[in-house]
Protein backbone atom coordinates (compact mmCIF):
# COMPACT_ATOMS: atom_id res chain seq x y z
CA UNK A 1 0.00 0.00 0.00
CA UNK A 2 2.83 2.38 0.76
CA UNK A 3 3.59 2.44 -2.96
CA UNK A 4 0.42 4.44 -3.59
CA UNK A 5 2.14 7.55 -2.27
CA UNK A 6 2.42 9.02 -5.74
CA UNK A 7 -1.37 8.79 -6.12
CA UNK A 8 -3.82 11.55 -5.54
CA UNK A 9 -3.35 13.77 -2.52
CA UNK A 10 -6.35 13.64 -0.20
CA UNK A 11 -5.33 15.90 2.66
CA UNK A 12 -2.33 18.07 3.31
CA UNK A 13 -1.31 20.44 6.06
CA UNK A 14 1.73 22.59 5.58
CA UNK A 15 3.31 24.84 8.18
CA UNK A 16 0.15 24.84 10.26
CA UNK A 17 -0.07 26.63 13.61
CA UNK A 18 -3.34 26.25 15.50
CA UNK A 19 -4.83 26.50 18.97
CA UNK A 20 -7.81 27.46 21.11
CA UNK A 21 -8.35 31.05 22.20
CA UNK A 22 -4.85 32.42 22.68
CA UNK A 23 -3.31 29.08 23.60
CA UNK A 24 -1.26 27.56 20.80
CA UNK A 25 -1.52 23.77 20.58
CA UNK A 26 0.02 22.85 17.21
CA UNK A 27 3.32 24.22 15.88
CA UNK A 28 4.39 24.08 12.23
CA UNK A 29 2.60 20.87 11.29
CA UNK A 30 3.43 19.28 7.92
CA UNK A 31 1.27 16.30 7.12
CA UNK A 32 -0.02 14.50 4.02
CA UNK A 33 -2.35 11.60 3.25
CA UNK A 34 -2.82 10.05 -0.17
CA UNK A 35 -5.59 8.00 -1.60
CA UNK A 36 -5.42 4.34 -0.57
CA UNK A 37 -3.25 5.09 2.46
CA UNK A 38 -3.97 4.43 6.10
CA UNK A 39 -1.92 6.90 8.12
CA UNK A 40 -1.49 6.83 11.89
CA UNK A 41 -0.99 9.82 14.14
CA UNK A 42 0.60 8.72 17.40
CA UNK A 43 1.45 10.62 20.51
CA UNK A 44 0.66 10.95 24.17
CA UNK A 45 -2.57 12.36 25.60
CA UNK A 46 -2.93 16.09 25.17
CA UNK A 47 -0.27 16.26 22.47
CA UNK A 48 -2.76 17.71 19.97
CA UNK A 49 -3.89 14.71 17.93
CA UNK A 50 -7.61 15.43 18.12
CA UNK A 51 -6.88 19.06 17.34
CA UNK A 52 -5.17 17.92 14.15
CA UNK A 53 -8.29 16.00 13.11
CA UNK A 54 -10.46 19.03 13.87
CA UNK A 55 -8.37 21.02 11.40
CA UNK A 56 -9.11 18.49 8.68
CA UNK A 57 -12.88 18.60 9.23
CA UNK A 58 -12.86 22.39 9.32
CA UNK A 59 -14.12 22.49 12.92
CA UNK A 60 -11.06 24.55 13.73
CA UNK A 61 -9.34 27.15 11.58
CA UNK A 62 -5.55 27.26 11.44
CA UNK A 63 -3.85 30.41 12.72
CA UNK A 64 -1.40 30.19 9.86
CA UNK A 65 -0.30 27.73 7.21
CA UNK A 66 -2.40 25.87 4.67
CA UNK A 67 -4.93 23.08 5.15
CA UNK A 68 -6.22 21.44 1.99
CA UNK A 69 -8.65 18.53 2.13
CA UNK A 70 -10.11 16.92 -1.00
CA UNK A 71 -9.19 20.00 -2.98
CA UNK A 72 -10.81 22.47 -0.58
CA UNK A 73 -8.63 25.15 1.03
CA UNK A 74 -10.04 25.14 4.55
CA UNK A 75 -8.35 28.22 5.96
CA UNK A 76 -10.55 30.41 3.78
CA UNK A 77 -13.58 28.15 3.15
CA UNK A 78 -17.08 29.47 3.86
CA UNK A 79 -19.50 27.62 6.11
CA UNK A 80 -21.32 26.24 3.06
CA UNK A 81 -18.05 24.98 1.58
CA UNK A 82 -17.06 23.34 4.84
CA UNK A 83 -20.42 21.58 5.12
CA UNK A 84 -20.19 20.44 1.50
CA UNK A 85 -16.73 19.03 2.20
CA UNK A 86 -17.84 17.19 5.33
CA UNK A 87 -20.30 15.12 3.32
CA UNK A 88 -17.25 13.54 1.69
CA UNK A 89 -15.57 12.83 5.05
CA UNK A 90 -16.47 10.15 7.58
CA UNK A 91 -15.39 10.44 11.17
CA UNK A 92 -15.38 7.93 13.99
CA UNK A 93 -15.40 9.59 17.39
CA UNK A 94 -13.54 8.24 20.37
CA UNK A 95 -16.55 6.60 22.04
CA UNK A 96 -18.70 6.35 18.93
CA UNK A 97 -20.90 9.38 19.66
CA UNK A 98 -23.99 7.45 18.57
CA UNK A 99 -27.27 9.31 18.90
CA UNK A 100 -28.82 7.97 22.07
CA UNK A 101 -32.40 8.70 21.04
CA UNK A 102 -32.11 6.59 17.87
CA UNK A 103 -31.63 2.83 17.51
CA UNK A 104 -28.76 1.22 15.60
CA UNK A 105 -30.58 1.24 12.26
CA UNK A 106 -31.63 4.89 12.54
CA UNK A 107 -28.13 5.94 13.56
CA UNK A 108 -26.69 4.49 10.36
CA UNK A 109 -29.61 5.87 8.35
CA UNK A 110 -29.10 9.36 9.80
CA UNK A 111 -26.64 10.71 7.17
CA UNK A 112 -28.68 9.15 4.37
CA UNK A 113 -31.92 10.71 5.59
CA UNK A 114 -30.30 14.10 6.14
CA UNK A 115 -28.41 14.33 2.87
CA UNK A 116 -30.31 12.28 0.32
CA UNK A 117 -33.89 11.92 -0.84
CA UNK A 118 -33.66 8.19 -1.40
CA UNK A 119 -36.87 6.15 -1.10
CA UNK A 120 -37.29 4.19 2.11
CA UNK A 121 -36.62 0.69 0.65
CA UNK A 122 -33.30 1.89 -0.76
CA UNK A 123 -32.28 3.48 2.54
CA UNK A 124 -33.12 0.21 4.25
CA UNK A 125 -30.94 -1.77 1.84
CA UNK A 126 -28.03 0.66 2.16
CA UNK A 127 -28.17 0.62 5.96
CA UNK A 128 -28.26 -3.17 6.06
CA UNK A 129 -25.28 -3.32 3.67
CA UNK A 130 -23.27 -0.96 5.85
CA UNK A 131 -24.18 -2.90 8.97
CA UNK A 132 -23.25 -6.14 7.19
CA UNK A 133 -19.85 -4.64 6.40
CA UNK A 134 -19.17 -4.22 10.12
CA UNK A 135 -20.80 -7.54 11.01
CA UNK A 136 -23.79 -6.11 12.85
CA UNK A 137 -26.71 -6.57 10.49
CA UNK A 138 -28.42 -8.66 13.15
CA UNK A 139 -28.19 -5.79 15.64
CA UNK A 140 -30.11 -3.32 13.49
CA UNK A 141 -33.00 -2.92 15.90
CA UNK A 142 -31.00 -2.80 19.13
CA UNK A 143 -30.95 0.39 21.12
CA UNK A 144 -27.60 2.08 21.57
CA UNK A 145 -27.71 1.42 25.31
CA UNK A 146 -27.71 -2.31 24.60
CA UNK A 147 -24.39 -2.25 22.72
CA UNK A 148 -20.99 -3.15 24.12
CA UNK A 149 -18.13 -0.68 23.61
CA UNK A 150 -16.78 -2.58 20.62
CA UNK A 151 -20.19 -2.92 18.98
CA UNK A 152 -20.95 0.79 19.48
CA UNK A 153 -17.65 1.60 17.77
CA UNK A 154 -18.60 -0.63 14.82
CA UNK A 155 -22.05 0.92 14.49
CA UNK A 156 -20.42 4.34 14.52
CA UNK A 157 -18.10 3.10 11.81
CA UNK A 158 -21.05 1.96 9.70
CA UNK A 159 -22.57 5.41 10.18
CA UNK A 160 -19.29 7.11 9.24
CA UNK A 161 -19.11 5.23 5.93
CA UNK A 162 -22.83 5.58 5.13
CA UNK A 163 -22.17 8.14 2.40
CA UNK A 164 -19.07 6.35 1.00
CA UNK A 165 -16.56 8.96 2.19
CA UNK A 166 -13.28 9.66 0.41
CA UNK A 167 -11.52 10.36 3.71
CA UNK A 168 -12.18 8.56 6.98
CA UNK A 169 -10.91 9.94 10.27
CA UNK A 170 -10.64 7.83 13.41
CA UNK A 171 -10.15 9.37 16.85
CA UNK A 172 -8.65 6.72 19.13
CA UNK A 173 -10.68 3.85 17.65
CA UNK A 174 -8.98 1.29 19.93
CA UNK A 175 -9.33 3.08 23.26
CA UNK A 176 -10.94 0.95 25.95
CA UNK A 177 -11.58 -2.13 23.77
CA UNK A 178 -10.90 -5.76 24.65
CA UNK A 179 -8.27 -7.49 22.45
CA UNK A 180 -10.83 -9.18 20.19
CA UNK A 181 -12.84 -6.01 19.50
CA UNK A 182 -9.57 -4.21 19.00
CA UNK A 183 -8.41 -6.64 16.34
CA UNK A 184 -11.85 -6.46 14.70
CA UNK A 185 -11.77 -2.68 14.46
CA UNK A 186 -8.20 -2.80 13.17
CA UNK A 187 -9.12 -5.22 10.40
CA UNK A 188 -12.21 -3.18 9.52
CA UNK A 189 -10.22 0.03 9.20
CA UNK A 190 -7.90 -1.55 6.67
CA UNK A 191 -10.61 -3.44 4.81
CA UNK A 192 -13.04 -0.53 4.52
CA UNK A 193 -10.29 1.81 3.39
CA UNK A 194 -9.30 -0.52 0.59
CA UNK A 195 -12.88 -1.38 -0.38
CA UNK A 196 -13.93 2.25 -0.61
CA UNK A 197 -10.70 3.37 -2.25
CA UNK A 198 -10.55 6.01 0.45
CA UNK A 199 -7.80 7.44 2.63
CA UNK A 200 -7.81 6.98 6.40
CA UNK A 201 -6.21 8.83 9.29
CA UNK A 202 -6.07 6.93 12.57
CA UNK A 203 -5.28 8.78 15.78
CA UNK A 204 -4.07 6.28 18.33
CA UNK A 205 -1.61 5.41 21.02
CA UNK A 206 -1.95 1.71 20.47
CA UNK A 207 1.47 1.03 18.97
CA UNK A 208 1.47 -2.69 18.23
CA UNK A 209 -1.97 -2.81 16.64
CA UNK A 210 -1.47 0.21 14.45
CA UNK A 211 2.08 -0.49 13.25
CA UNK A 212 0.75 -3.75 11.81
CA UNK A 213 -2.10 -1.94 10.09
CA UNK A 214 -0.95 1.35 8.64
CA UNK A 215 1.17 2.53 5.73
CA UNK A 216 2.72 5.56 7.36
CA UNK A 217 3.12 6.99 10.85
CA UNK A 218 3.42 10.51 12.22
CA UNK A 219 4.58 11.03 15.79
CA UNK A 220 3.26 14.08 17.60
CA UNK A 221 4.68 15.41 20.82
CA UNK A 222 3.57 18.64 22.47
CA UNK A 223 2.05 19.93 19.26
CA UNK A 224 4.98 19.17 16.97
CA UNK A 225 5.65 16.35 14.54
CA UNK A 226 8.78 14.79 15.98
CA UNK A 227 9.13 11.84 13.63
CA UNK A 228 7.46 10.19 10.69
CA UNK A 229 8.02 7.19 8.47
CA UNK A 230 6.82 3.77 7.44
CA UNK A 231 6.15 1.24 10.23
CA UNK A 232 9.53 -0.41 9.59
CA UNK A 233 11.35 2.89 9.82
CA UNK A 234 9.51 3.67 13.04
CA UNK A 235 10.33 0.33 14.64
CA UNK A 236 14.02 0.92 13.97
CA UNK A 237 14.00 4.63 14.71
CA UNK A 238 16.81 6.10 16.76
CA UNK A 239 14.79 9.10 17.97
CA UNK A 240 14.60 8.68 21.76
CA UNK A 241 10.99 9.85 22.00
CA UNK A 242 9.83 7.36 19.37
CA UNK A 243 11.81 4.55 21.00
CA UNK A 244 10.26 5.33 24.35
CA UNK A 245 6.78 5.34 22.86
CA UNK A 246 7.17 2.20 20.75
CA UNK A 247 8.65 0.22 23.62
CA UNK A 248 6.34 1.64 26.24
CA UNK A 249 9.05 2.77 28.66
CA UNK A 250 7.75 4.96 31.42
CA UNK A 251 10.55 7.49 31.61
CA UNK A 252 12.45 9.16 28.83
CA UNK A 253 12.01 12.33 26.79
CA UNK A 254 8.34 12.14 27.85
CA UNK A 255 8.85 12.40 31.60
CA UNK A 256 7.16 10.20 34.20
CA UNK A 257 7.03 13.08 36.67
CA UNK A 258 4.76 16.06 36.28
CA UNK A 259 7.04 19.13 36.62
CA UNK A 260 7.60 19.82 40.34
CA UNK A 261 10.24 21.22 42.66
CA UNK A 262 12.70 18.62 44.01
CA UNK A 263 11.12 16.11 46.40
CA UNK A 264 13.48 17.04 49.23
CA UNK A 265 12.31 20.64 49.08
CA UNK A 266 8.64 19.61 49.17
CA UNK A 267 9.24 17.35 52.18
CA UNK A 268 11.08 20.11 54.03
CA UNK A 269 8.16 22.52 53.53
CA UNK A 270 5.95 20.39 55.75
CA UNK A 271 8.16 20.93 58.79
CA UNK B 1 -10.82 44.67 50.02
CA UNK B 2 -9.09 45.24 46.68
CA UNK B 3 -9.51 41.56 46.05
CA UNK B 4 -13.25 41.74 46.68
CA UNK B 5 -13.56 44.58 44.18
CA UNK B 6 -11.51 42.65 41.67
CA UNK B 7 -13.71 39.61 42.15
CA UNK B 8 -16.84 41.70 41.69
CA UNK B 9 -15.35 43.15 38.51
CA UNK B 10 -14.47 39.72 37.19
CA UNK B 11 -17.95 38.39 37.95
CA UNK B 12 -19.50 41.38 36.16
CA UNK B 13 -17.29 40.90 33.12
CA UNK B 14 -18.13 37.18 33.05
CA UNK B 15 -21.82 37.95 33.26
CA UNK B 16 -21.62 40.45 30.40
CA UNK B 17 -19.63 37.99 28.29
CA UNK B 18 -22.24 35.30 28.95
CA UNK B 19 -25.00 37.69 27.94
CA UNK B 20 -23.15 38.48 24.73
CA UNK B 21 -22.70 34.80 23.95
CA UNK B 22 -26.35 34.11 24.70
CA UNK B 23 -27.37 36.93 22.36
CA UNK B 24 -25.14 35.63 19.57
CA UNK B 25 -26.49 32.15 20.17
CA UNK B 26 -30.11 33.21 19.85
CA UNK B 27 -29.34 35.06 16.62
CA UNK B 28 -27.78 31.90 15.16
CA UNK B 29 -30.79 29.97 16.41
CA UNK B 30 -33.27 32.26 14.70
CA UNK B 31 -31.15 32.22 11.55
CA UNK B 32 -31.27 28.40 11.48
CA UNK B 33 -34.96 28.02 12.35
CA UNK B 34 -36.09 27.20 8.82
CA UNK B 35 -35.64 23.45 9.19
CA UNK B 36 -37.89 23.39 12.28
CA UNK B 37 -40.89 24.46 10.27
CA UNK B 38 -39.99 22.57 7.11
CA UNK B 39 -39.65 19.28 9.00
CA UNK B 40 -42.58 19.16 11.36
CA UNK B 41 -41.75 15.75 12.86
CA UNK B 42 -38.74 17.39 14.53
CA UNK B 43 -40.93 20.07 16.07
CA UNK B 44 -43.63 17.60 17.06
CA UNK B 45 -41.13 15.38 18.84
CA UNK B 46 -39.94 18.27 20.98
CA UNK B 47 -43.48 19.55 21.51
CA UNK B 48 -44.24 16.16 22.96
CA UNK B 49 -41.27 16.29 25.33
CA UNK B 50 -41.68 19.93 26.36
CA UNK B 51 -45.45 20.18 26.25
CA UNK B 52 -47.27 16.91 26.60
CA UNK B 53 -44.98 15.56 29.29
CA UNK B 54 -45.49 18.76 31.31
CA UNK B 55 -49.27 18.56 31.29
CA UNK B 56 -49.59 16.36 34.35
CA UNK B 57 -47.58 18.61 36.66
CA UNK B 58 -49.36 21.67 35.24
CA UNK B 59 -52.83 20.20 35.82
CA UNK B 60 -52.10 19.01 39.34
CA UNK B 61 -50.45 22.28 40.37
CA UNK B 62 -53.17 24.34 38.70
CA UNK B 63 -55.81 22.41 40.63
CA UNK B 64 -54.11 23.01 43.98
CA UNK B 65 -53.49 26.68 43.29
CA UNK B 66 -57.16 27.05 42.32
CA UNK B 67 -58.31 25.30 45.49
CA UNK B 68 -56.16 27.57 47.65
CA UNK B 69 -57.35 30.64 45.74
CA UNK B 70 -60.93 29.59 46.42
CA UNK B 71 -60.29 29.24 50.15
CA UNK B 72 -58.20 32.37 50.60
CA UNK B 73 -60.34 34.43 48.23
CA UNK B 74 -63.54 33.49 50.00
CA UNK B 75 -62.03 34.10 53.43
CA UNK B 76 -60.85 37.60 52.50
CA UNK B 77 -63.91 38.61 50.47
CA UNK B 78 -66.43 37.63 53.11
CA UNK B 79 -64.80 40.10 55.55
CA UNK B 80 -66.06 42.81 53.22
CA UNK B 81 -69.31 41.02 52.58
CA UNK B 82 -68.50 40.59 48.93
CA UNK B 83 -68.05 36.83 48.63
CA UNK B 84 -70.13 36.94 45.45
CA UNK B 85 -67.07 38.44 43.73
CA UNK B 86 -65.16 35.19 44.22
CA UNK B 87 -65.42 34.12 40.57
CA UNK B 88 -63.85 37.35 39.36
CA UNK B 89 -61.05 37.26 41.91
CA UNK B 90 -60.10 33.68 41.12
CA UNK B 91 -60.15 34.23 37.36
CA UNK B 92 -58.25 37.51 37.42
CA UNK B 93 -55.53 36.22 39.74
CA UNK B 94 -54.99 33.22 37.52
CA UNK B 95 -55.21 34.88 34.11
CA UNK B 96 -53.10 37.89 34.96
CA UNK B 97 -50.48 36.49 37.31
CA UNK B 98 -50.56 32.99 38.68
CA UNK B 99 -51.25 31.18 35.43
CA UNK B 100 -48.37 32.60 33.41
CA UNK B 101 -45.90 32.87 36.32
CA UNK B 102 -46.42 29.58 38.14
CA UNK B 103 -46.75 27.66 34.89
CA UNK B 104 -43.45 29.21 33.73
CA UNK B 105 -41.70 28.28 36.98
CA UNK B 106 -42.96 24.72 36.67
CA UNK B 107 -42.02 24.66 33.00
CA UNK B 108 -38.47 25.75 33.81
CA UNK B 109 -38.01 22.97 36.30
CA UNK B 110 -39.78 20.23 34.33
CA UNK B 111 -39.20 20.89 30.64
CA UNK B 112 -36.34 23.42 30.79
CA UNK B 113 -34.12 21.22 32.91
CA UNK B 114 -34.86 18.24 30.65
CA UNK B 115 -33.85 20.26 27.58
CA UNK B 116 -30.61 21.37 29.21
CA UNK B 117 -29.86 17.81 30.26
CA UNK B 118 -30.52 16.39 26.81
CA UNK B 119 -28.42 18.99 24.99
CA UNK B 120 -25.65 18.88 27.60
CA UNK B 121 -25.42 15.09 27.38
CA UNK B 122 -25.33 15.23 23.59
CA UNK B 123 -22.47 17.71 23.90
CA UNK B 124 -20.60 15.69 26.53
CA UNK B 125 -20.83 12.51 24.45
CA UNK B 126 -19.72 14.34 21.28
CA UNK B 127 -23.08 13.74 19.58
CA UNK B 128 -23.31 17.42 18.63
CA UNK B 129 -19.76 17.36 17.23
CA UNK B 130 -20.55 14.15 15.35
CA UNK B 131 -23.61 15.77 13.81
CA UNK B 132 -21.62 18.84 12.82
CA UNK B 133 -18.96 16.68 11.18
CA UNK B 134 -21.72 14.83 9.30
CA UNK B 135 -22.57 18.22 7.78
CA UNK B 136 -25.78 18.56 9.76
CA UNK B 137 -25.96 21.82 11.66
CA UNK B 138 -26.78 20.90 15.27
CA UNK B 139 -28.34 24.30 15.96
CA UNK B 140 -30.81 23.76 13.14
CA UNK B 141 -31.37 20.05 13.81
CA UNK B 142 -31.42 19.88 17.62
CA UNK B 143 -31.59 23.32 19.23
CA UNK B 144 -34.08 25.29 17.13
CA UNK B 145 -36.89 22.69 17.30
CA UNK B 146 -36.55 22.59 21.09
CA UNK B 147 -36.63 26.36 21.31
CA UNK B 148 -39.76 26.70 19.20
CA UNK B 149 -41.43 23.81 20.97
CA UNK B 150 -40.91 25.62 24.28
CA UNK B 151 -42.21 28.91 22.88
CA UNK B 152 -45.34 27.21 21.53
CA UNK B 153 -45.97 25.00 24.55
CA UNK B 154 -45.66 27.66 27.23
CA UNK B 155 -48.84 29.73 26.49
CA UNK B 156 -50.83 26.53 26.05
CA UNK B 157 -49.61 25.16 29.37
CA UNK B 158 -50.36 28.47 31.09
CA UNK B 159 -53.87 28.38 29.62
CA UNK B 160 -54.41 24.85 30.90
CA UNK B 161 -53.09 25.93 34.29
CA UNK B 162 -55.52 28.84 34.49
CA UNK B 163 -58.47 26.77 33.30
CA UNK B 164 -57.86 24.02 35.82
CA UNK B 165 -57.22 26.62 38.53
CA UNK B 166 -60.58 28.29 37.82
CA UNK B 167 -62.28 24.90 38.12
CA UNK B 168 -60.48 24.41 41.45
CA UNK B 169 -61.70 27.79 42.70
CA UNK B 170 -65.20 26.92 41.50
CA UNK B 171 -65.08 23.60 43.33
CA UNK B 172 -64.18 25.23 46.66
CA UNK B 173 -66.40 28.26 46.23
CA UNK B 174 -69.53 26.72 44.75
CA UNK B 175 -69.45 23.03 45.65
CA UNK B 176 -67.81 23.12 49.07
CA UNK B 177 -68.66 26.55 50.51
CA UNK B 178 -71.89 27.16 48.68
CA UNK B 179 -71.46 30.42 46.76
CA UNK B 180 -74.24 30.69 44.19
CA UNK B 181 -73.34 28.88 40.99
CA UNK B 182 -74.79 31.45 38.60
CA UNK B 183 -73.29 34.39 40.49
CA UNK B 184 -69.85 32.80 40.44
CA UNK B 185 -69.73 32.57 36.66
CA UNK B 186 -71.54 35.82 35.82
CA UNK B 187 -69.28 37.71 38.24
CA UNK B 188 -66.30 36.23 36.43
CA UNK B 189 -67.70 37.16 33.05
CA UNK B 190 -68.21 40.75 34.18
CA UNK B 191 -64.83 41.12 35.84
CA UNK B 192 -62.65 39.67 33.10
CA UNK B 193 -61.84 41.84 30.10
CA UNK B 194 -60.64 39.90 27.08
CA UNK B 195 -58.08 42.47 25.86
CA UNK B 196 -56.79 43.62 29.20
CA UNK B 197 -56.70 40.32 31.06
CA UNK B 198 -56.78 37.32 28.76
CA UNK B 199 -54.67 38.67 25.95
CA UNK B 200 -52.11 40.26 28.23
CA UNK B 201 -51.83 37.02 30.17
CA UNK B 202 -51.10 35.18 26.95
CA UNK B 203 -48.50 37.80 25.97
CA UNK B 204 -46.84 37.28 29.33
CA UNK B 205 -46.67 33.52 29.02
CA UNK B 206 -45.37 33.79 25.47
CA UNK B 207 -42.52 36.00 26.67
CA UNK B 208 -41.84 33.70 29.61
CA UNK B 209 -41.71 30.81 27.17
CA UNK B 210 -39.06 32.60 25.10
CA UNK B 211 -37.01 33.47 28.19
CA UNK B 212 -37.13 30.07 29.88
CA UNK B 213 -36.48 28.06 26.73
CA UNK B 214 -33.70 30.37 25.62
CA UNK B 215 -31.98 29.94 28.98
CA UNK B 216 -32.50 26.17 28.87
CA UNK B 217 -31.05 25.60 25.39
CA UNK B 218 -28.20 28.06 25.94
CA UNK B 219 -27.14 26.45 29.21
CA UNK B 220 -27.13 23.04 27.55
CA UNK B 221 -25.25 24.29 24.50
CA UNK B 222 -22.55 26.15 26.44
CA UNK B 223 -22.08 23.75 29.35
CA UNK B 224 -18.71 22.24 30.20
CA UNK B 225 -18.90 18.87 28.42
CA UNK B 226 -18.50 16.70 31.50
CA UNK B 227 -20.95 15.03 33.88
CA UNK B 228 -20.30 17.74 36.44
CA UNK B 229 -20.69 20.50 33.85
CA UNK B 230 -24.05 19.14 32.71
CA UNK B 231 -25.42 18.95 36.24
CA UNK B 232 -24.28 22.51 36.93
CA UNK B 233 -25.97 23.68 33.74
CA UNK B 234 -29.26 22.06 34.79
CA UNK B 235 -29.15 23.87 38.13
CA UNK B 236 -28.47 27.13 36.34
CA UNK B 237 -31.44 26.62 34.02
CA UNK B 238 -33.82 26.25 36.95
CA UNK B 239 -32.35 29.10 39.03
CA UNK B 240 -31.81 31.61 36.20
CA UNK B 241 -35.11 30.61 34.63
CA UNK B 242 -37.06 31.29 37.82
CA UNK B 243 -35.29 34.58 38.51
CA UNK B 244 -35.71 35.78 34.95
CA UNK B 245 -39.41 34.91 34.94
CA UNK B 246 -40.07 36.78 38.18
CA UNK B 247 -38.08 39.83 37.10
CA UNK B 248 -39.72 39.87 33.68
CA UNK B 249 -43.11 39.50 35.32
CA UNK B 250 -42.56 42.70 37.27
CA UNK B 251 -41.54 44.62 34.16
CA UNK B 252 -44.35 43.20 32.05
CA UNK B 253 -46.98 43.87 34.70
CA UNK B 254 -45.82 47.47 34.91
CA UNK B 255 -46.08 47.92 31.15
CA UNK B 256 -49.04 45.75 30.21
CA UNK B 257 -51.48 46.34 33.04
CA UNK B 258 -50.54 49.39 35.04
CA UNK B 259 -48.60 51.75 32.83
CA UNK B 260 -51.41 52.76 30.53
N1 LIG C 1 -12.11 22.94 22.85
C1 LIG C 1 -10.95 23.19 23.49
N2 LIG C 1 -10.73 24.39 24.07
C2 LIG C 1 -9.57 24.66 24.70
N3 LIG C 1 -8.55 23.80 24.81
C3 LIG C 1 -8.69 22.58 24.25
C4 LIG C 1 -9.90 22.21 23.57
N4 LIG C 1 -9.75 20.95 23.11
C5 LIG C 1 -8.51 20.55 23.50
N5 LIG C 1 -7.87 21.52 24.17
C6 LIG C 1 -6.51 21.44 24.70
O1 LIG C 1 -5.63 21.20 23.64
C7 LIG C 1 -4.63 20.27 24.01
C8 LIG C 1 -4.56 19.16 22.99
O2 LIG C 1 -5.81 18.49 23.00
P1 LIG C 1 -6.14 17.30 22.03
O3 LIG C 1 -5.89 17.73 20.63
O4 LIG C 1 -7.51 16.86 22.39
O5 LIG C 1 -5.07 16.21 22.47
P2 LIG C 1 -5.05 14.64 22.19
O6 LIG C 1 -6.19 14.32 21.31
O7 LIG C 1 -3.72 14.39 21.59
O8 LIG C 1 -5.18 13.99 23.54
C9 LIG C 1 -4.97 19.78 25.40
O9 LIG C 1 -4.07 20.40 26.30
C10 LIG C 1 -6.37 20.26 25.64
O10 LIG C 1 -6.52 20.67 26.98
MG1 LIG D 1 -7.91 13.20 21.69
Amino acid sequence: MAQCVTERLVASLSGVDAGYGTRQILHGIDFTVHRGQVVAIMGGSGSGKTTLLRLMTGQLRPWSGAVEVLGVRLEQASEAQRYALRRRIGMLFQFGALFTDLDVFENVAFPLREHTRLPEPLIRDLVLLKLEAVGLRGAARLRTSELSGGMARRVALARAIALDPELILYDEPFAGLDPISLATIGTLIRRLNDALGAASVVVTHDVVESLALVDYVYFVSRGRIVAHGTPDEIRNASDPYVRQFVRGEIDGPAPFHYPAPPLAEALMEGQ
Amino acid sequence: MIEAVARLGRATIDAVVQLGLAARFVIALLHHSGMTFRRLPLLIRDLYFAGVLSILIIVVSGAFVGLVLGLQGYDTLQRFGSETALGGVVALSLLRELGPVVAALLFASRAGSAMTAEIGLMKATEQLDAMDVMAVNPIARVIAPKFWAGVIAMPLLAAIFSAVGILGGWFIGVVVIGVDHGTFWSQMQNAVDFEEDVRNGVVKSLIFGVIVTWIAVFQGWSCTPTAEGVSRAITKTVVFGALAVLAADFVLTAFLFIGR
